[in-house]
C-alpha cells in the first residue's frame, strides 16, 4: 500500500546529463559553464537561489591582497579572477577600490611586508600617505600608522547568481527550487537515480543523471555521505552587520593577519561590516548572536570609530565549508577549493566542489565542467573567461536604489509603491511573479523577498510584508490563510537579522512592528 | 530672547493614549493643566480601546470578560500596573474617557462587561474592549452569519478585500468581496485623502451608483475606515438609506483614519476644556525647584518656553514615543533619567523567535511606581513625591501581547490625575 501511494506520487521522472545539487554561485556558475559546452543539467535547491554562503557572505571581490601572506596560490586566483569578473559581469559589480590600513598597536613587521607579499602574487598594493588616506575616507581612525591601496570591489552575490541561472536557463538548464536530493541509488559503482523531494508541495521526482556535481557548500559533507562517502570538512559560521547607511566609498581592510571584524565593504546604500569565525555543527543552524555582534563592533571600531556609534539595520551569517582541517584556526585552512572526483571512493560519476570564494566561483566552474567532460568523454572548451554574462531581469531588482530609479524615471500613475523604505512598487511585484509562474514557480513573500528590496530597508518589512500580502491577494496568489501563514513566516525570518542589533532606531522600529502585528492583528495569537 | 513662563498645576508629557487621557481627566477636575509632547503615535492607532484580553500570553488565553481577565492577571502578576487601580476604577476612567470622545465627536461602542472580537484588516480577530460606533454593525454581521459585501478601493493599499473573504471564507460563506473604482481617482489612494473625498456629496453619489447594482442578497456592506474624516457617521446613515442595507468600517492599517479622528477629536475638545496644548513640543530639560515644584524647558528643539508645575505626569511612552532610550548596553529613561526595570543584558530581551508565545522581555521593562503611581528612584522610594508616571512607559506589562494598551494608559492616567489631586495641599 504504502509503496502504491509512493508510486503514485512519483510522477515525475527525468533525464539529464549533468545533476547539480546546489544554487549557490558555484551551483548556478557550473549550470552556465556547462550551458555554454552544450551539455545539459538540472539544478536542484532545497531552498532558494542563494540560501546559504552565497546569500550569506560579505560581497567582497577580492584583489587577493588579504590572502598575500596566508596563501599565495588562493592570492593569484582571486586576483585574476577579480579582473575578469570586473569585465565580464560588470553590472554585478561595484569598482570601488580598496584600502587596507595598520592601525597603532597592530604589527609593524607584518605591515612593512605586505606589499612585498602582495607582489609574490602579482597583486598591486600602493603605500599611500596618512593624510591622503585620511582625506579620501574622513570615518577612519585617526591612530592610523600604515595604508595601502588595492583593486578590491564590491559585489551583488544575488545578481551574480540570478543572472548565471537566468543565463543557465536560456542556454537549457532547468532549475528546481525547494527541492531537496534525498538519496542516491547507486548500481556497479555508479549513481544510477537521484530521489529529490519538493520541499514544499512534498512531490518526489527522481532524476537519472549521467554525472552529478555536488555544489552544496557547506552541505557537501551530508550529500557526500548519501552516497556512503565520508569528506573531511566543517562548517565555519561567519557573521556580518549591515549599517544603516554608506560609511566608506572604498572597502576597506585592516593590515593584519587575517582576523575577526577587519573588513568594511560598501554595498550601494549600506556598509557591511564582518565577519568572524565560529565552528558549528550543523550548516543548517547558523545564525547571528548579539555576543558576536558586540564583539564585531568593538573590533571594527579600532579601524573606524564611527562604527561604536552608528545604527546598524541587520546581522546576518553564512556558513564556510573548509576542507581538510581537522584542528587549528580555521582562517588558516586554504580558501583556495576542493575539486574532488569521488571515483577514488568507489563512486564515479559524483563529484564535488567545495571551498573556495565567491570571487573564484567562475574559476571553479569552469575546473569542475573540464573535469566532468574528462569524465564524459566530450571534449568541449570553456567559454566564460570571455562571453560576457547577460544582466537578467530577474537580477535587477536586488540592487539597492534601482527600484526607486526605475519607479521615477518610467512608473505609470497607478504604479503604487508598496515598500516606502526602498520604493518597490506593485508593478515590480507583479514583475516577479509573473517571472515566477513562467518559470512554473509558485511566488510566496519570501520568494518575492529574495528578488527584491522589499524587507530590507530601515523598516525590515514591518509595514511592507502586510501590504504585499494584501496585494498578492488581490492577485489571486494566495487563498484561504496561506498569505498569513506566509507573513507570519515572513516576519519571523526577518527578525533572524533583526533581533541582534535591536538598540537605538531599530528598537523604535522593532516596536511599532510588534504593536502593529501582536497588539493591533494579534498574528501571535 | 525672553522665554515665556507659564506657570500650571499639572504638566503632562505626552500626547499618546495616556496623556491625552491625563488631560481630559485633569481639565475635568478643574486643574490648571499644560500638555505637551510629539503626536505621530495616534497615527498608528488601530481606534480600538482594549481593556484587557490575553493572559498568560504563552497560553494564548483568551478571554471572553475583561474584568475576570483582571483579576486573573492581577492574582499571578501582582506587580503588573493594573494591581494597582480596583476594576471600579478603570470602569469608571474607561467611561469618562469615552464620554469625553464622544462629546467630541467620535462615539464608542461595546458590551458592559464583554470583550469584542474584532476583525482586523489582515483576517483576523482580536480582542477588544470598546471600537468606534461606525465598526460595531460589522460584529453583528458577523454573528449572524448575514450576506455580506466588503468593498475596497483601488489604489489603496493594505486592504484588500478578497483577503478577507479568502482568510474568512471557511466560516463566513456568505461573504463576498468588490472593487471600487471611483471616479477621478488617479494613482495611490491614501486613507486621509478617501476619508476627505467622502465627505463629499458627489463623490458619495458616484459610489452609490458603482456599488447599488452588486448588492443582491446582501445584509450589510463592509468598508475600510476611510468613511469620512469627522462626519462619519452622516456619511455611513447617507449611504445606508441609499444602499438600503447596513454599512460598517473595518480598521485599516496605519496611518489609518481612525486613529486620527481621535487625535482630531482630543485637540478640539481639549481646547475647550481650557487645556494649555504645545503640540509638536518636547521636553527638553527639567529641574526641581527649591520649593518641590518642577520646572521644565520645553521646545520643538530649543528651549522656547518654560513651565512650572506644581506636579506632573510623564505618560512619555516607550520606545517609539521616546520616553525611553536604549542604546546597546542598557535602557534608559528619557527626561528624568528614572531607574528602569530591565533585563540584565541585551541577550535577553527578545526571544529568538518574533511571534513567540512567550512574548519578549523588553516589554517588560520601564518604570516602576508606588501604589500612587510615582515612579521610584534607585532606593525604591518615590523620586518626587509629585510626579506621577502612566501608560505603556510602566514596567511589569506586555500590553502588544495582553491587548490591555489604551486600558492601562487611560487607567493609570485617572490613578496618576487622582493621586495628584490627594497630594495637593
Ligand atoms: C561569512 C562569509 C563571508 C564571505 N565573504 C566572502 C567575500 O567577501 N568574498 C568572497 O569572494 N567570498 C566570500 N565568502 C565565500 C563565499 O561566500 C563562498 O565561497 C561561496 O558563496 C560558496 O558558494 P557555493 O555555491 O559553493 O555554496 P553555497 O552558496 O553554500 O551553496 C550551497 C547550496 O546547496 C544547497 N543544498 C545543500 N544541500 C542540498 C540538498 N541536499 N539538496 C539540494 N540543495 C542542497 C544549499 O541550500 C545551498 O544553497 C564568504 C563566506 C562566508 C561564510
Amino acid at each position: 500500500m504504502i509503496n502504491m501511494k509512493i508510486l503514485q506520487n512519483r510522477d515525475s521522472f527525468l533525464k539529464t546529463q549533468v545533476l547539480i545539487i546546489g544554487g549557490g554561485v558555484t551551483g548556478t556558475g557550473l549550470a552556465r559553464d556547462l550551458g555554454l559546452r552544450g551539455i545539459s543539467s538540472i539544478l536542484v535547491e532545497k531552498q532558494d537561489i542563494n540560501a546559504g554562503a552565497s546569500g550569506g557572505n560579505h560581497g567582497l571581490l577580492h584583489s587577493g591582497a588579504r590572502y598575500a601572506a596566508s596563501d599565495s596560490e588562493a592570492a593569484a586566483e582571486c586576483r585574476e579572477e577579480g579582473e575578469l569578473l570586473k569585465k565580464l559581469a560588470p553590472q554585478c559589480i561595484e569598482d570601488t577600490g580598496g584600502l587596507f590600513v595598520a592601525v597603532k598597536g597592530d604589527n609593524e613587521n607584518y605591515t612593512a611586508d605586505f606589499p612585498g607579499m602582495c607582489e609574490k602574487s602579482g597583486i598591486k598594493a600602493d603605500f599611500i600617505d596618512i593624510a591622503e588616506v585620511l582625506e579620501m575616507e574622513p570615518l577612519l581612525s585617526p591612530d592610523i600608522i600604515a595604508a595601502y591601496q588595492v583593486s578590491d570591489a564590491s559585489i551583488d552575490p544575488f545578481m551574480l547568481s540570478l543572472d548565471n541561472i537566468s543565463h543557465a536557463r536560456d542556454l537549457g538548464a532547468v532549475l528546481m527550487r525547494y527541492t531537496k536530493l534525498e538519496s542516491f541509488n547507486i548500481e556497479n559503482k555508479k549513481i544510477k537515480t537521484a530521489l529529490v523531494r519538493n520541499t514544499v508541495t512534498g512531490q518526489e521526482t527522481i532524476i537519472e543523471p549521467e554525472q552529478v556535481v555536488s555544489a552544496a557548500g557547506a552541505w557537501a559533507g551530508i550529500v557526500a555521505g548519501l552516497a556512503g562517502i565520508k569528506l573531511d570538512l566543517v562548517c565555519s559560521m561567519g557573521t556580518l552587520l549591515v549599517t544603516q547607511s554608506r560609511l566608506a566609498k572604498k572597502v576597506i581592510n585592516r593590515l593584519r593577519k587575517a582576523s575577526d571584524a577587519d573588513i568594511l565593504v560598501p554595498g550601494g546604500t549600506v556598509s557591511i561590516l564582518g565577519t568572524t569565525s565560529v565552528r558549528i555543527d550543523d550548516p543548517d543552524k547558523c545564525r547571528p548572536t548579539i555576543p558576536e555582534t558586540d564583539y564585531i563592533i568593538e573590533q571594527g571600531a579600532a579601524m573606524i570609530p564611527a562604527l561604536e556609534t552608528t545604527q546598524y539595520i541587520r546581522a546576518y551569517s553564512g556558513v564556510r565549508p573548509l576542507t581538510g582541517s581537522s584542528s587549528g584556526d580555521d582562517r588558516n585552512v586554504s580558501r583556495g577549493f576542493a575539486l574532488i572526483d569521488h571515483a577514488k571512493d568507489r563512486v564515479e560519476n559524483l563529484t564535488t566542489i567545495s571551498g573556495g570564494k565567491l570571487t573564484t566561483f567562475r574559476l571553479m566552474a569552469e575546473k569542475t565542467a573540464d573535469l566532468i567532460c574528462r569524465k564524459m568523454g566530450i571534449s568541449k572548451t570553456c567559454t566564460t573567461r570571455t562571453v560576457p554574462l547577460p544582466g537578467s531581469k530577474e537580477g535587477r531588482w536586488t540592487a539597492p536604489g534601482l527600484a526607486p530609479r526605475m519607479w521615477m524615471t518610467g512608473h505609470k500613475s497607478d504604479d503604487i509603491i508598496l515598500c516606502e523604505c526602498e520604493m518597490v512598487s506593485k508593478g515590480i511585484i507583479d514583475n516577479i511573479i509573473k517571472s515566477c509562474r513562467q518559470q512554473g514557480e509558485v511566488p510566496t513573500l519570501k520568494t518575492v523577498g529574495i528578488r527584491s528590496r522589499i524587507g530590507k530597508g530601515p523598516c525590515q518589512g514591518g509595514f511592507c510584508s502586510a501590504r504585499i500580502a494584501a496585494h498578492m491577494y488581490d492577485r489571486e496568489e494566495f487563498s484561504g490563510k496561506k498569505g498569513l501563514n506566509e507573513l507570519r513566516e515572513f516576519l519571523n525570518e526577518r527578525w533572524r537579522g533583526k533581533h541582534p542589533v535591536l538598540w537605538g532606531l531599530p528598537l523604535e522600529q522593532a516596536e511599532l512592528q510588534e504593536a502593529l502585528h501582536c497588539g493591533f492583528f494579534g498574528l501571535e495569537l | 530672547m525672553k522665554k515665556t513662563i507659564i506657570n500650571c498645576d499639572l504638566l503632562i508629557i505626552g500626547t499618546g493614549m495616556a496623556g491625552m487621557a491625563a488631560s481630559v481627566f485633569a481639565a475635568n477636575r478643574g486643574l490648571s493643566a499644560v500638555n505637551a509632547g510629539q503626536s505621530g503615535e495616534i497615527n498608528f492607532a488601530s481606534g480600538f480601546l482594549d481593556l484587557m484580553g490575553v493572559f498568560p500570553v504563552q497560553d494564548k488565553k483568551q478571554w471572553e470578560n475583561p474584568w475576570e481577565a483582571v483579576d486573573a492577571l492581577v492574582k499571578e502578576m501582582p506587580e503588573h500596573p493594573y494591581a494597582k487601580i480596583s476594576g471600579k476604577e478603570i470602569s469608571l476612567a474607561f467611561d469618562e474617557f469615552t464620554d469625553f470622545l464622544y462629546q467630541s465627536g467620535v462615539p464608542y461602542a461595546g458590551y458592559p462587561d464583554k470583550n469584542i472580537q474584532m476583525l482586523t484588516p489582515v483576517g483576523t480577530f482580536k480582542p477588544t474592549f470598546r471600537v468606534p460606533n461606525s465598526m460595531f454593525k460589522g460584529i453583528q454581521a458577523y454573528k449572524e452569519k448575514n450576506q455580506c459585501l466588503i468593498a475596497d478601493f483601488r489604489g489603496m493599499k493594505g486592504f484588500s478585500g478578497r483577503q478577507l473573504v479568502e482568510v474568512l471564507g471557511d466560516k463566513w460563506p456568505g461573504l463576498r468581496n468588490i472593487r471600487i473604482d471611483l471616479p477621478g481617482l488617479k494613482g495611490e489612494a491614501y486613507p486621509k485623502h478617501l476619508a476627505r473625498s467622502m465627505e463629499n456629496m458627489e463623490t458619495r453619489q458616484s459610489l452609490i451608483k458603482l456599488l447599488k447594482p452588486h448588492i443582491k442578497e446582501e445584509k450589510s456592506v463592509g468598508f475600510p475606515a476611510i468613511m469620512g474624516l469627522c462626519k462619519t457617521l452622516e456619511v455611513i446613515s447617507h449611504l445606508e438609506q441609499e444602499l438600503g442595507v447596513e454599512v460598517f468600517e473595518i480598521a485599516v492599517m496605519p496611518p489609518s483614519v481612525a486613529g486620527s479622528r481621535i487625535w482630531t477629536a482630543y485637540q478640539t475638545g481639549i481646547l475647550k476644556k481650557g487645556v494649555n496644548v504645545l503640540f509638536q513640543k518636547q521636553v527638553l530639560s527639567f529641574e526641581q525647584s527649591e520649593t518641590g515644584e518642577l520646572i521644565f524647558d520645553i521646545g520643538q528643539r530649543e528651549k522656547e518656553l518654560r513651565v512650572q508645575a506644581k506636579g506632573a505626569v510623564l505618560a512619555s511612552g516607550r520606545f517609539f514615543g521616546k520616553g525611553l532610550y536604549a542604546d546597546r548596553k542598557m535602557i534608559r529613561e528619557s527626561i528624568f533619567n528614572l531607574p528602569v526595570f530591565q533585563p540584565e543584558s541585551r541577550c535577553r530581551w527578545h526571544e529568538n523567535n518574533f511571534l513567540s508565545p512567550k512574548g519578549h522581555k523588553l516589554n517588560q521593562a520601564g518604570i516602576e511606581t508606588d501604589e500612587f503611581f510615582r515612579p521610584l528612584d534607585s532606593s525604591g522610594r518615590p523620586a518626587y513625591k509629585n510626579l506621577f508616571a502612566a501608560g505603556s512607559i510602566l514596567a511589569h506589562q506586555d500590553w502588544t501581547r495582553m491587548k490591555c494598551g489604551s486600558g492601562l494608559a487611560i487607567a493609570s492616567a485617572f490613578k496618576a490625575v487622582n493621586s495628584f489631586i490627594q497630594e495637593l495641599p
